[in-house]
């Protein structure tokens, strides 16, 4: 079957062909079996090709198949190829996999919506074009999926159009990611004029053995890199992630956590050649990710939405993924957005489950004592929260705790301390949202005449699998203290991504590990004394600190900066564009035109008599007029 | 033996008095006329140059202008009926609805 591995981004990419064109005829029931199975499809067939490659010996070819010649240009040939390599391969079951549960999911949480047939048809065309993304040959064809994935974010944010914040959130997003892309398709350019190829392969071995002159290599790596922070939501471009929140909550899951936005971090493992390569660009990836992995964390601690925290907590873990990468261990960071595919899956679709619980309500203010009424959302979400706080032998403590002693063995002591005082605020702001949605009194949805139930099957099911997962997937990946060999996965990926080996002993290796569960355990009992202890405290430390809470609060006005230095001056200046030139160059020459040649019609129309005698009149001095030329 | 100018001047005058009655009458019956004047005056020039030269071309292009002047009359005479049904009259400046 994997010979078929070609098939894995067809076949929801047919689905969503058919929904796009009959989904309007098409029942329900249909539509959600179709979308759904599609996506079995595609995970089934990246399954077995996974088990392929994983049989196969450790430099064996990777799986490719040239679909057809696309552009051709000279020398330079870039067909849409795709390969499944061992990188891809991980890439390609996270997103089918985590796909198809919240495709699922979906079935249940919008089953009540009026565009059901529209909301599949944009999620199977998004799964088409992460697929294509993640396993394009060459960056040519990957940068297609790249805009897609783009375009369907745009379409999914902007799902229920007629609120006008969610059709203002997902233009955000486009334009924001607009930016990025602008440096990365530059990137692109470089490196097709200097390579003479867009094969990843060819750039890879390239950059390792010295063809491409240094300088040229970071120009490369960092614009593309300024993309990937478009796309991954990092410093400065990561304003539209929260906004993105108005989209449906299985959106939300699937694109803005577990696989659009990391992204990035899979372009960076992909080109790992050229980026380790590039000593000023590993560096500028990696600080840019320390710095946002901070950043978003305080900006988490004090949003009162629950997608909003989610959203946040989302750009502070892609920046520990790019922590990774950007210190050589872009097998951890690959690891680290496995497992964060599933435990922030995990969490939006339980948050989703909230919601939904709740009727629509977001705010954690008016949550509050759903423990006992959501018996399944419930023990999901802690699993969720306390992986992803990294609490010891769940998924993300291994691979957070990969990408911490990666960071420290390499010498990268000021980001190592960036990474463990973002472990303390994760720790923080998850048990904030956990005490303050499940537990303590009750708080406005009581007595309101909404009953508060707990999801159907078709939710809790995928909840139970991705907790399952967002448990045991660290196993994958233990650290060396566990044995030599103890890490799989890294060796699994060793031949495809570069990696830069650091070695340390047992003991420092286990007082790293024993530091990192201090954070966390002390991130955990702080909210446990401000939020169910103490739950007066949070107001009184807001009142004692005003300037640092309200800073908090307006998000260090970063969208008020961007707004009045680049969104009021571009409107503005459109404005003058619009009024000044628009109106009257362009409409006036328009308009001038018209009617000079209305002007021009009525006077060639006089000549129009209708009379017979008039016309052959100016026949025949025409034709005496040229004989009298012809013959004198 | 009459010279081969004689026939020129007539058939010249033919021609110009075609042209004249032409623009002269306003019906179209006449007009039409005035017209098959102008085709005979060339027909003339023809025969003359055929004459005078010995050939028998001109003689043959004769024969085709009176055989094509004859499909003429039969379209433009079925053409001035229907135009006299449908308008009652057949006055060339009652006819200008095509002015601009």
């Amino acid at each position: 079957m994997a010979e078929l591995f070609w098939l894995i981004p067809l076949a929801p990419g047919l689905s969503a062909f058919v929904l796009i064109v009959f989904g309007r005829g098409l029942s329900r029931r249909w539509i959600a079996w179709q979308a759904s199975s599609a996506l079995f499809l595609s995970f089934i067939l990246a399954a077995s090709s996974f088990l392929r490659l994983a049989r196969a010996p450790e430099g064996a070819a990777a799986l490719t198949k040239t679909l057809l010649p696309w552009i051709v240009s000279g020398a330079f040939s870039s067909p849409v190829a795709l390969t499944l390599d061992r990188l891809s391969a991980v890439m390609a079951l996270v997103v089918t996999g985590v796909g198809f549960l919240i495709h699922v999911y979906s079935t249940g949480y919008m089953a009540e919506d009026r565009s059901f047939a529209r909301y599949f048809a944009h999620l199977n065309l998004f799964t088409f074009f992460m697929l294509v993304l993640v396993m394009a040959s060459d960056i040519v064809l990957m940068f297609v999926g790249w805009e897609g994935v783009g375009l369907c974010s745009y379409l999914l944010i902007g799902f229920w159009f007629e609120r006008p914040a969610a059709a203002k959130a997902g233009m955000k997003a486009f334009l924001v990611n607009r930016v990025g892309d602008a440096a990365f398709i530059i990137g692109v350019l470089v490196l097709l004029v200097n390579v003479k190829s867009g094969g990843f392969t060819a750039i890879n071995s390239a950059a390792a053995d010295g063809l491409l002159p240094a300088g040229v290599a970071t120009l490369a790596a960092v614009l593309l890199f300024v993309g990937a922070t478009g796309k991954s939501a990092q410093v400065p471009l990561y304003v539209w992630l929260p906004d993105a929140m108005e989209g449906p909550t299985p959106v939300s899951a699937l694109i803005h956590a577990a696989t659009m936005v990391t992204a990035g971090v899979y372009m960076v493992c992909r080109l790992s050649g050229l980026y380790a390569a590039s000593v000023p660009a590993s560096v500028v990836v990696a600080w840019v990710g320390g710095a946002t992995a901070v950043l978003a964390a305080t900006m988490a601690l004090v949003q009162t939405d629950i997608k909003k925290v989610l959203a946040y907590s989302t750009i502070s873990q892609i920046g520990y993924m790019f922590i990774g990468c950007g210190v050589g261990a872009y097998a951890a960071g690959m690891f680290h957005l496995m497992t964060h595919a599933f435990f922030k899956g995990l969490l939006f679709l339980a948050a989703g489950s909230v919601i939904h619980a709740l009727g629509g309500e977001q705010d954690m203010r008016r949550m509050g004592g759903l423990k006992k009424h959501l018996p399944v959302t419930f023990p999901v979400f802690l699993v969720g929260a306390m992986a992803i706080s990294g609490v010891p032998f769940l998924s993300g403590f291994f691979s957070k705790d990969a990408i911490l002693t990666s960071a420290f063995a390499g010498g990268h002591h000021v980001l190592y301390g960036l990474g463990l005082a973002g472990a303390v605020l994760t720790a923080f702001y998850m048990f904030r949202v956990v005490y303050l949605t499940f537990y303590g009194a009750p708080r406005a949805w009581k007595g309101s005449d909404h009953h508060v139930h707990e999801s159907s099957p078709a939710m809790t099911v995928p909840l139970v699998l991705l907790a399952v997962f967002s448990v045991v997937a660290g196993y994958v990946g233990l650290p060396a203290l566990f044995g030599k060999d103890a890490d799989r996965f890294g060796r699994f990926l060793a031949g495809t991504v570069k990696s830069v080996g650091h070695h340390l002993s047992g003991a420092a290796e286990g007082g790293l590990a024993l530091l990192a569960t201090a954070m966390a355990a002390a991130g955990i009992a702080l909210a446990f004394v401000l939020y169910r202890r103490a739950p007066e405290l949070p107001g009184r430390l807001a009142s004692r600190l005003p300037g640092v809470h309200r800073l908090l609060v307006g998000k260090y006005y970063v969208d008020e900066a961007y707004d009045a230095v680049f969104v009021r001056p571009l409107l503005r200046g459109s404005e003058a564009v619009y009024r000044h030139f628009d109106l009257k160059v362009i409409d006036g020459a328009l308009n001038g035109s018209a009617s000079a040649a209305g002007l021009a019609g009525r006077g060639l129309g006089l000549l129009q008599s209708g009379l017979v005698r008039d016309y052959t009149l100016a026949f025949l001095i025409g034709t005496v007029l040229f004989l009298g030329f012809v013959l004198l | 033996m009459i010279p081969a100018s004689a026939f020129f001047y007539v058939a010249a005058a033919l021609f110009v008095l075609g042209v004249l009655a032409f623009f002269v009458k306003k019906d179209l019956l006449t007009q039409f006329m005035a017209v098959e004047v102008m085709l005979n005056a060339g027909n003339l020039a023809f025969l003359a140059l055929a004459k005078a030269l010995g050939k028998a071309e001109g003689q043959v292009i004769v024969l085709f202008v009176i055989t094509v002047a004859a499909a003429e009359a039969v379209i433009g005479l079925a053409i001035i009926v229907l135009v006299f049904r449908q308008r009652r009259s057949v006055q060339t400046d009652d006819l200008r609805d095509l002015r601009g």
